[in-house]
């Protein structure tokens, strides 16, 4: 199962600021060549073997991550020290960890390897969608914004894909166009996917501003009907459907790549046939359509009369509306449906889509044999939420469709 | 500047452009489309209530013409973007430029069919063939056009008795084209294919297209050729094609004349068993000396309709049961119909495919708008005659010729067309009313284009709101394959 992203520790003279470092395991430290200062040592492995302190700190390495037996030759040198991880598994070499003195704290800002890498960038947003996961909040909270811009140099530049998400991130302004040269500068060979609804970019000046997204970055964007009186009514934002669909056009047209987006629930489900007709005809230079299961958590939990639909009721009419694209030849794909509620021929759509550290199994996978490629559940999806349908499939069952 | 707000109707909305239709297969629905070929279907009340603008708020049908922006609730800013992107998708062929450029290496022809679209010549006859100096001519005219994907079609009389130009033309187009996409097709009996002739077609990565009338019966009728054995001859070629340039570059075109009409079913049985994937099905056009024989190979097109759709439900039925054939006009219709885009069949398309898509070399060096057009030349009537192949492409596309295209060549401005629910998938022939009804811009209800159109839309619509889910499934993968640029659909 999956890692958590916070544990406590012991951290000494690393000052009252919490400070962002990338972890790295001592041959990889000496080869690297990002900023020394940057870099935490990792000595917690025996096979570490006998490392001087002293000539860690006067190389001018920002921390080393050990042992308490580490704590007088640390104090001794003036070299920080992370000791006594309350769970040591949290934080691994390759990772960037934030420190925190007091109380003593390590989070993982980004987990090398991990199938799922974001940054987020704001809590605020300008739309108030109905099953919203992470519900926004009005605060300034530019700062995010900072400690990305920080966080960048330290990620590895074989990442595949960097998400970011908010919030709405186009709330940044110019912020936004200014960390996409940065990655475009630090990591040229990583594509971003960035989560937007879109509205702000009805505005061609404000896509003028991330021109350097062009072939690097996929705006995901989403749609929950066809006519604006029910998108509206989803997002809760009159005139989002319009400037949305605006926002799309303008991207497009100025060589953006868009993935359009459409979340399963009760107000939703009934449009997406209409929906999907309305993406082929009006979007078919979509790059990706991704139709996705709930999450359920944040104003999903709060509005579950408004939205909760059998998700073996959301799963089949989801698989037509995908069959029905990618007939196409639109790229589509199933996102946090289970295997078990999919017709078979959709099951080539379906995607093991949820992060690591959010995904689990229900009693009822035990045994089940396509676990291993299906994406299961949010852990925050209980029996409530998951309906009275799964079932294990049988190999059994397998060879014969097969056959 | 447009405005962002538009009044409304008492419903509370207000109508953009749409046109409706009745069609005797809707049973009792209208078709209602918009300017790019989107549609829906409604019953008379609701389409009384889209008229009077009371349609009520919320329903399906209006949430059905909301989406598909054919009616907006005041804001119409965006419903005519989209309208506006989804016109310039459906129409982006118009600023291509000609892209097919067909050439009549010679006139010459073993066969003396009797609706032989282009007045032949006999075998033995010189003067026929294109010269060096017209065909290195052509070939700086179709380096002159502007299109991304040339396509380069030879056509005949019979073009491999003049092989020699076709060789030329060939390798001249492809020596000087680099980086630009060139296709190559012919439209042959097969007759004189050799093994060598074929290599070379093969290096040159050649579409070939044999005329198959159907059954030894019908065919060898329609075709004499001293000697007899039209169709055997036909099929010894298209094995050596098969053989050497693979099954999926040799596809069947079928003139259906009086002889074949009788049994659709046989006639699709015999092109399936001779191995072809991808029929067409064409009726007699009125041109050439197919006029003058009208009397003997003629129909009228009620009888081609009733042939076709039989026709075509054997097809479907082959599908059902598992074989994988298709009927390429069918194909070209539905991808108008159920797609964004437009098929890149320069016959079917408005602005119309001649002089702005197609030009016609023929063997005397004149450039024609069309292969009509040039047949219509060769009785007499220049009126699609552009010019010389010496002249540049500007001047050509300065002719009158041209400017009399113009006029006949925009169907959503034609008599009848103007009006009619079928317009964003139909297109205009303005030389076909030219040579039938004596004006490009004729009006369409003496027009047989217009009645076979209207039939096999009708035909189509039936079949998808009435057909099972697997036709329906045939229909729609005939429609999302993908295409060329002269309509012919990529391996
Ligand atoms: S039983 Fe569990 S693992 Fe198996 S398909 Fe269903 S959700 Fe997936
Ligand atoms: S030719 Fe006939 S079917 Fe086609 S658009 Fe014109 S009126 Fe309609």
């Amino acid at each position: 199962m999956s890692l958590p992203l916070h544990t406590l520790a012991q951290v000494e003279g690393l000052g009252p600021t919490p400070k962002l470092l990338k972890l790295l395991a001592l041959p990889e430290a000496l080869a690297t060549e990002l900023p020394l200062n940057r870099v935490a040592v990792d000595l917690r492995h025996p096979s570490s073997g006998k490392v001087l302190l002293a000539a860690l700190a006067a190389a001018d390495f920002g921390a080393a991550f050990g042992t308490i037996d580490h704590v007088p030759e640390a104090r001794e040198a003036g070299l920080p020290l992370i000791h006594s991880l309350r769970r040591g598994d949290v934080a691994g070499s390759g990772d960037v960890v934030r420190v925190e003195s007091s109380p003593g704290r390590v989070g993982i800002v980004h987990r090398r390897g991990a199938n799922a890498n974001t940054l987020l960038l704001t809590e605020r947003c300008n739309s108030l969608c109905v099953m919203c996961s992470q519900p926004p909040r009005d605060e300034d909270d530019s700062w995010r914004l900072a400690e990305a811009l920080d966080v960048i140099p330290l990620l590895d530049h074989d990442i595949e894909v960097l998400g970011i998400t908010g919030g709405e991130p186009t709330l940044l302004g110019e912020g936004l166009g200014r960390l996409l040269e940065v990655v475009r500068e630090r990591l040229p060979s990583t594509r971003l996917h960035i989560l937007t609804n879109g509205r702000l970019f009805s505005d061609p000046g404000l896509v003028r501003t991330v021109s350097a997204g062009v072939d690097a970055v996929t705006w995901g964007i989403p749609l929950y009907a066809e006519v604006a009186r029910v998108h509206d009514d989803v997002v809760q934002a009159s005139g989002a459907f319009d400037e949305t669909l605006e926002g799309i056009h303008n991207l497009a047209e100025a060589g953006h790549d868009v993935e359009i987006r459409f979340v399963a629930h009760a107000m939703s489900l009934p449009r997406l046939p209409a929906l999907a007709e309305f993406i082929w005809r009006n979007l078919p230079f979509s790059g990706h359509v991704a139709l996705m299961g709930l999450e359920p958590m944040g104003y999903a939990r709060k509005n579950r009369d408004r939205l909760w639909v059998d998700p073996a009721d959301a799963a089949a009419t989801v698989a037509d509306a995908a069959i029905y694209l990618a007939r196409r030849g639109m790229p589509v794909s199933i996102y946090n449906v289970p295997l078990c509620l999919l017709p078979r021929q959709a099951w080539p759509l379906a995607r093991q889509s949820i992060s690591d550290w959010k995904q689990d199994y229900a009693a009822e996978c035990e045994g089940c044999a396509v676990r291993t490629a299906c994406c299961g559940f949010f852990i925050s999806a209980d029996a409530t939420w998951r309906g009275q349908r799964i079932r294990p499939l049988s190999a059994a069952e397998m060879s014969e469709a097969s056959a | 500047m447009r405005s962002r707000f538009a009044s409304r109707g008492p419903g509370g909305f207000g109508l953009l452009p749409v046109r409706s239709t009745r069609l005797p297969s809707l049973s009792g629905r209208l078709l209602v489309t918009n300017e790019a070929g989107e549609f829906a279907l409604l019953t008379e009340a609701e389409h009384a209530a889209l008229l009077d603008g009371t349609l009520p708020r919320g329903t399906a049908a209006y949430d059905a013409l909301l989406a598909r922006h054919m009616i907006h609730e005041g804001q119409v800013a965006v419903p005519l973007r989209l309208l506006a992107t989804k016109l310039r998708t459906k129409k982006a062929f118009v600023l291509e430029g000609p892209s097919l450029h067909i050439m009549v290496p010679t006139l010459r022809c073993d066969h003396s069919c009797g609706y032989c679209q282009v007045s032949r010549r006999r075998m033995d006859e010189a003067g026929y063939d294109m010269s060096p100096t017209h065909a290195l001519a052509a070939v700086d005219r179709i380096l002159e056009s502007p299109a991304k994907a040339l396509t380069v079609e030879f056509q005949g009389g019979e073009p491999l008795l003049a092989f020699d130009v076709i060789q030329r033309v060939t390798e001249e187009v492809t020596r000087r084209a680099a980086g630009r996409s060139v296709t190559f097709s012919m439209t042959s009996t097969l007759h004189h294919l050799t093994p060598e002739i074929a290599a070379f077609l093969r290096d040159h990565a050649f579409q070939l297209s044999a005329s198959i009338d159907g059954p030894a019966a019908v065919h060898d009728s329609n075709r004499p050729v001293p000697g007899g054995n039209s169709l055997a001859k036909t099929l010894q070629g298209v094995a050596l094609a098969r053989e050497v340039l693979g099954p999926a570059n040799v596809a069947a075109i079928t003139t259906v004349t009086r002889s074949g009409l009788e049994q659709p079913e046989a006639m699709v049985n015999a092109l399936v068993s001779l191995g072809f994937r991808s029929l067409f099905l064409r009726s007699v056009s009125p041109f050439g000396f197919a006029v003058r024989s009208a009397r003997r190979t003629g129909y009228d097109m009620a009888a081609f309709l009733a042939f076709y759709e039989r026709a075509l439900r054997r097809i479907l039925e082959l599908n059902r049961g598992g074989l994988a054939v298709e009927e390429a006009y069918a194909a070209v219709l539905l991808r108008h119909m159920l797609t964004p885009f437009h098929s890149g069949y320069l016959d079917l398309r408005s602005p119309a495919g001649a002089g702005l898509g197609v030009l016609v070399y023929d063997h005397d060096g004149s450039v024609y708008a069309s292969d009509e057009g040039r047949m219509l030349g060769a009785t007499g009537d220049p009126t699609f005659r552009l010019g010389a192949v010496t002249e540049p492409l500007a001047q050509l596309m300065a002719s009158a010729a041209m400017e009399t295209l113009a006029r006949g060549g925009v169907a959503e401005e034609q008599p009848g067309c103007r009006d009619c629910a079928l317009v964003p998938w139909c297109g205009s022939d303005p030389v076909h009313h030219h040579a039938t009804a004596g004006d490009v811009a004729a009006d369409r209800l003496s027009s047989d284009f217009c009645q076979r159109h209207m039939g096999l839309f009708d035909l189509l619509l039936g079949l998808l709101e009435h057909g099972d889910a697997a036709t329906r499934d045939v229909l729609l993968s005939w429609a999302t394959r993908r295409w060329g640029t002269d309509g012919a659909p990529l391996a």
